[in-house]
């Protein structure tokens, strides 16, 4: 409830930039998500060359010591440098949720879309498959999933998106089944269109902005979960830095006090869901004013 | 007339439910039949040999057509029968069973704490837009959502037991020092109260408060959201203006006919926070070696224990559809609607 009177004295003509520019001015938090989202990506795209040792590279005459200038991290068990893995395990980390919820989009969107427009018995079936799939606790859905197909990160990836489909699947659906009748839909089937045309070019379209900003709002859990899933010894395996099996290591050792081998990673991920949840409030706020907290 | 209508549509919600168990079963069937290769030489371990696959291959009918199969898969599944884990030659069943009241424990007690304090917060700040507190549960909407279940545990663990002392190990449910109570309840807080052992539930409590403090964090934020939300759509309707204009009490209006109406959809929600809490459930028992279902599962994982992960995943999923099942009756029983229409 951010001052509604201001908004309406923005002229309704303003352009789509200015005017989100001017939405997201009245929350700064948006311009620090942005900003921190930005280095995310940075440290995703350039982690390797800017890691200042080998993140696999071992020294036990330097193990475990806590954070020195040297070391801005410290060092785990093995002498490994803490900071360099964190920064390198960001790649991998975002690849694995940004696979994941691309996946998940893609496929709820054709699922939804579907069922929203053909109704009667493809929309049975959707939706019946889409509530099964809610029945289950979903990390727990996961973990069974990622045993039975095997352990390996291509099926953390698989996992992380089926668990996600009926969320799109559901967004899609409602987009779609309430313009089925809709005027240009109707003029798209006089002319001709055929059925998967007028889903995908007219209702698909439709549904794309309240999916892009579920997507958003996805992708901080996606992260979380797959993290969790490498947590408990699933997809990636040592010696490969990957935050959520950082953290494991880490764990053995918070007993003793050597507490930077577990902090950083969980720090990082942390940081960065959060940066993701502040992004999709933002993109929110822009598309949909009236959801706004 | 509202009773009547109450009865006719908690059955039809205990009907509704039927299909989803169904499905639940059937996916469960699916994924332990989908195991790549040979589903037997999965379910006998790698350390069996030629014979004891052909041997479980016959026992689990892997040899029939699937539907067979399945309908073999219910039979097995009416009689408790989930198949044997190979980590600990126990059958699957026993060991969840003798687990389950650990797991529930917690995560009832962490449930019973978050929806304590963060039903009068999403309250308190729906009722003063704007001011400190509101700020504060919105922070702690988006923040509270952020946080890494397994990493909160840890930075609790480091905190309360390493730097202050004031925690105990996490070293399960009880200190070796105590002996775990008679099971009632299974719940051992419970059963040493029963029992008049205030020294055992002490112990007991002091062991749980941590991983019970950490799914609590996880949960608050959904349900302070909820709440708050709920609240503020309930104090902008039309009927509390009304009972306003009567000259209602502020008292009245809030906590009679605001809070009342706002708790519907946060009961709804409750369904989805439950799914979260039992996978976070996982993550919290490994962290702090909690010896419930969840910590079971992941053992079984790390040694492809298959038939133990899948009596978990399905166990955990038949929980949930019951838990939904029950938030379903309760929203039925606390709609102030039904009565009316009836």
């Amino acid at each position: 409830m951010d001052e509604p009177a201001a908004e309406t004295a923005l002229p309704s003509n303003a352009g789509f930039a200015r005017r989100s520019l001017y939405i997201l001015s009245a929350n700064p938090v948006s311009f620090v998500a942005l900003g921190g989202f930005g280095l995310i990506v940075l440290a995703a795209v350039f982690g390797p060359w800017l890691a200042p040792y080998d993140p696999l590279l071992t020294d036990a005459a330097i193990a475990l010591q806590a954070p020195t200038a040297a070391h801005w991290f410290g060092t785990d068990q093995l002498g490994r440098d803490v900071f360099s893995r964190v920064l390198v395990a960001t790649r991998l980390d975002l690849t694995i949720s940004v696979l994941a919820v691309a996946l998940s989009f893609v496929v709820g969107a054709g699922i939804g879309t579907m069922a929203g427009y053909y109704g009667g018995r493809a929309d049975r079936i959707a939706s019946r498959v889409v509530d099964t799939i809610m029945a289950f606790p979903l990390f727990v859905l996961a973990m069974g999933i990622v045993a039975a197909m095997g352990n390996s990160v291509e099926n953390i990836i698989y996992a992380t998106a089926i668990i996600n489909v009926p969320f799109y699947a559901r967004v899609a659906r409602a987009e779609a089944n309430i313009r089925r009748n809709a005027g240009f839909v109707q003029a798209a089937k006089l002319s001709g269109n055929s059925g998967m045309r007028i889903v995908g070019m007219h209702l698909f379209p439709n549904a794309l902005p309240p999916m892009a900003v579920q997507a958003s709002l996805n992708l901080g859990w996606a992260i979380l979960n797959a993290a969790g899933l490498s947590f408990i010894g699933l997809g990636v395996k040592p010696p490969t830095p990957e935050w959520g099996i950082m953290v494991a290591e880490g764990a053995n050792f918070i007993v003793s006090g050597e507490w930077w081998l577990a902090l950083f990673p969980g720090g990082a991920l942390m940081i960065t869901v959060f940066t993701f949840n502040l992004m999709g409030d933002a993109l929110r706020d822009i598309v949909d004013p009236r959801k706004r907290t | 007339m509202g009773g009547f209508v109450r009865g006719r549509m908690i059955a039809r919600r205990i009907i509704q439910a039927l299909p989803v168990l169904f499905g639940v079963v059937l996916v469960t069937f699916l994924l332990t039949r989908a195991l790549p290769g040979d589903p037997a030489a999965y379910f006998a371990g790698p350390a069996a040999d030629a014979k004891s696959i052909a041997q479980i291959r016959e026992s689990l009918g892997l040899d029939r057509p699937l539907p067979e199969q399945f309908w073999l898969y219910l039979k097995d599944l009416a009689t408790g029968d989930l198949g044997v884990s190979i980590s600990t030659g126990q059958p699957v069943m026993a060991e969840l069973a003798r687990r389950l009241p650990a797991s529930l424990e917690l995560t009832l007690g962490a449930l019973l704490i978050s929806l304590a304090i963060a039903v009068p917060m999403g309250v308190l700040a729906a009722t003063r837009p704007g001011r400190p507190i509101d700020h504060f549960c919105r922070i702690l909407a988006t923040a509270g959502v952020s946080l890494p279940t397994f990493f909160t545990g840890l930075a609790l663990l480091f905190i309360f037991y390493y730097l202050l002392g004031w925690a105990p190990a996490p070293i399960g449910r009880l200190d070796f020092a105590y002996l775990p109570p008679d099971p009632v309840t299974g719940f051992y807080v419970i059963d040493a109260l029963l029992a008049g052992d205030t020294e055992t539930a002490v112990a007991a409590f002091s062991q749980l408060i941590l991983p019970m403090a950490t799914l609590a964090l996880f949960t608050l934020a959904p349900i302070t959201r909820m709440t708050r939300g709920a609240m503020l759509q309930a104090l902008g309707s039309d009927f509390i203006r009304t009972a306003k204009a009567a000259g209602l009490s502020r008292r009245k209006i809030i906590g009679r006919y605001a809070f009342q109406n706002a708790m519907l959809p946060v009961v709804t929600t409750l369904g989805m926070v439950f799914s979260f809490t039992l996978g976070a459930n996982v993550l919290v028992e490994k962290v702090f070696a909690w010896p419930g279902i969840g910590s079971f599962a992941v053992e079984a994982l790390v040694v492809s224990d298959y038939a133990a992960v899948q009596g978990f995943v399905l166990s955990m999923a038949l929980l949930f559809v019951c838990l939904n099942l029950a938030i379903d009756i309760l929203y039925t029983l606390i709609d102030p609607r039904v009565s009316i229409d009836g």
